[in-house]
């Protein structure tokens, strides 16, 4: 175990508190710099996808993570980004221009759903951002002349500093990985600045933070707006990687994603969104393992057993049945959210935090020390 | 002017059907401070269960849907045991996902079960019309608007005037003092749950003629239901049948009268509406802010 001598108050703010975490994240890097060259195109595709979740995913996690603002309408942020993209490259914008152009737009717009927002609090502010994402939807189904209604969009081949970036190839998945990692430093750098001091203090209690001279409508509304900015840029990466867009991606179920990813992985770091993207896009290629080869699996398992032939080509169709059935990923989906608000609040971050804990204090271990608090008396209805 | 009785109507019945829904989220709500996002999903299921008394095993109408009441109430209460009480007490957020969590499986499962084709149940108002002068009303929409009116009354009397009404009240207004008073917090909670559930699986039968059963109807009207519960004031009983008419008549109008699109996103824009003028709803408390 690593004891650090803290001799300054900087350091407690440093993004490497020591050599190690530049040695651990530094292999990461050069792991995921390598990864093109190792894993098929089926993985490298998820992979891309998962950059782009979990930017999104940091982008939500300022907002609600760290600033207690729940939202579940950044879907219609996502749509944003991503039609902004779509309309501008038909003038032949070039991709730095629209992508930034992409975010800002998506920022103004977090920032005036912000300004709405800043007089709800808990349920009326989750109702009030399905209503946004609602309308936006309905918006970019309406709008023909923009947005080409239901017919959806077309997104052409990214052209980056003259070069084509196709979707497919390995070009696309650095540039993915080069807007996550940005967006990542980014928000640890403004984590660590009074602003990101203040949205932390506005999430612990907002009656707390006004009398420390906070002002908390400024600084609700910058986070909205950061929030929406990330989400955007994803939005264009999101828009091109599909190549076609059309309203109906872009629902409340994309919106609940969004929250499953930052809630599987944990609420309280940035570990959280890369942790919680994994989980979610990866449980795909495992449903498609679990379709294809399960059945053979148990049914080799239960003749192993003693099953009869008939017998095990009997329960490997009824397996076979029951992994095709269509409704499955949304049932596993329920389940792995109230399993994991029920049995691990804090995620896969917070699992790992406590495995580490557990190891570093080894016979000393306590259950109690990630226990949270349960209150009855306060009523969020009185804030 | 025919029509717009004709489409009056037609509103007020869907109207009624959005105030259940929204009646079920202020019960829960009020009770423990939980949004139950799955509610439309506890509608959805209602209907299907009665289908299956109904249409599949061939029940009489009247016993099927009371079948399906009594099922869905303990299917209500299961839901609040495995759920719902282990988290209450922690933020209203984690709630709130595992709410939507549960709807998401309920309505994966319910795909899974019963398939996703439209169904439909035999009603004794599925048929027939009332006419009065020129103007022609489906019994199915009168029945909904009747049965709304005895469900709240029954609820109304039930909260006002029974031990057990007054108990929950009290739960309501602060668990732990209910709690010191002898009121066993926990079986209330599970009884409103189930209320809760009843009166979605009333909701999801009576619709069953009008719009068809199928596993994602939960979905689109438990998300209706909202602007209902907000508009009538979050924790009221009465605000939210009246929130519910106010949507379903707007939404009718607004299909009616207003370019199409308008029809479904009117309910958002009056629920956002009322969110930035009027937060408290129109039956709801004021509440001042304390620290």
């Amino acid at each position: 175990m690593r004891f650090l001598f803290k001799t300054d108050y900087e350091d407690d703010i440093k993004l490497f508190p020591h050599s190690g975490y530049i040695f651990s994240y530094g292999l990461l890097l050069a792991l995921l710099l390598i990864a093109p060259y190792v894993l098929s195109s089926y993985l490298m595709s998820q992979v891309v996808f998962v950059c782009i979740y979990a930017t999104v995913g940091v982008g939500l996690l300022i907002l609600t993570g760290f600033t207690g603002q729940a939202s579940l309408g950044h879907a219609a942020f996502l749509a944003i980004g991503a039609y902004t993209a779509a309309y501008l490259q038909q003038f032949n914008v070039p991709f730095p221009v629209y992508f930034l152009a992409a975010g800002l737009l998506t920022g103004v717009v977090g920032a005036l759903v912000g300004f709405p927002a800043l007089r709800l609090q808990g349920i009326y502010l989750v109702i009030a951002t399905i209503s946004f994402a609602f309308i936006v939807e309905e918006i970019l189904a309406r709008w023909e002349s923009v947005t080409h209604g239901n017919e959806g969009m077309r997104v052409k081949t990214l052209y980056f500093l003259g070069a084509a970036v196709p979707r497919d190839g390995p070009t696309f998945y650095y540039l993915c990985l080069a807007v996550l990692v940005l967006t990542i430093v980014g928000s640890l750098n403004l984590l660590r600045s009074p602003t990101g001091r203040a949205f932390v203090a506005i999430r612990e209690s907002e009656t707390a933070a006004r009398s420390m001279g906070i002002n908390v409508s400024l600084y609700k509304v910058k986070s909205f707006a950061i929030s929406a900015a990330i989400t955007g840029f994803a939005g264009v990466l999101f828009a091109h990687k599909l190549s076609f867009i059309s309203p109906e991606m872009f629902t409340l179920q994309l919106s609940i994603e969004f929250i499953i990813v930052i809630l599987i992985g944990g609420t309280f770091s940035l570990h959280g969104a890369v942790l919680g993207a994994i989980f979610l896009v990866m449980i795909d290629p495992f449903l498609t393992y679990l379709k294809d080869d399960m059945p053979g699996v148990i049914a080799g398992l239960a003749a192993t057993l003693g099953a009869g032939q008939e017998r095990a080509a009997h329960i490997q169709d009824a397996v076979a049945a029951f992994a095709s059935a269509n409704g499955l990923k949304g049932a596993i989906y329920g389940i792995i959210i109230v399993l994991f608000v029920l049995f691990e609040p804090l995620g896969l971050y917070g699992r790992w935090l406590k495995i580490k804990l557990f190891f570093e204090l080894f016979p000393l271990y306590k259950h109690a020390t990630f226990k949270r608090q349960k209150i009855y008396v306060k009523s969020e209805r009185n804030r | 002017m025919l029509d717009f009785v004709q489409q009056l109507v037609s509103g007020i019945a869907l109207g009624c059907v959005y105030g259940l829904i929204a009646l079920g989220f202020v019960l829960v709500y009020k009770a423990t401070e939980v949004v139950n996002f799955a509610q439309g999903d506890l509608m959805m299921l209602g209907g299907f269960f009665a289908f299956t008394f109904i249409g599949m095993l061939g029940l009489n109408y009247w016993i099927g849907f009371a079948g399906a009441v009594a099922a869905m109430a303990l299917f209500g209460m299961l839901a609040e045991r495995l759920v719902v009480r282990p988290i209450l007490g922690y933020p209203q957020f984690s709630i709130i996902m595992a709410t939507i969590g549960l709807g998401y499986f309920l309505r994966s499962v319910a795909g899974i079960i019963w398939g996703t084709d439209d169904f439909k149940i035999e009603t004794p108002f599925s048929q027939g019309v009332l006419r009065i002068g020129s103007l022609v009303l489906a019994y199915d929409k009168l029945s909904v608007i009747a049965a709304t009116i005895i469900l709240c009354a029954l609820l109304y009397l039930f909260f006002n005037r029974t031990t057990l009404g007054t108990a929950m009240r009290a739960s309501s207004e602060n668990m732990l003092a209910a709690y010191y008073m002898g009121i066993p917090v926990k079986r209330v909670v599970s009884i409103v749950w189930a209320i809760s559930a009843a009166v979605a699986t009333c909701a999801g039968v009576l619709l069953a003629p009008i719009t068809f059963i199928h596993s994602n109807v939960g979905l689109v009207l438990g998300l209706k239901a909202f602007p209902a519960a907000v508009l009538g004031g979050f924790g009221s009983i009465p605000g939210a049948v009246v929130g519910g008419v106010l949507i379903g008549v707007i939404e009718s109008m607004a299909g009616f009268y207003l370019p199409q699109g308008w029809k479904d996103v009117a309910p958002y824009i009056v629920l956002l509406a009322v969110l930035l003028l009027k937060p408290e709803g129109l039956f709801g408390l004021h509440v001042r802010k304390k620290v």
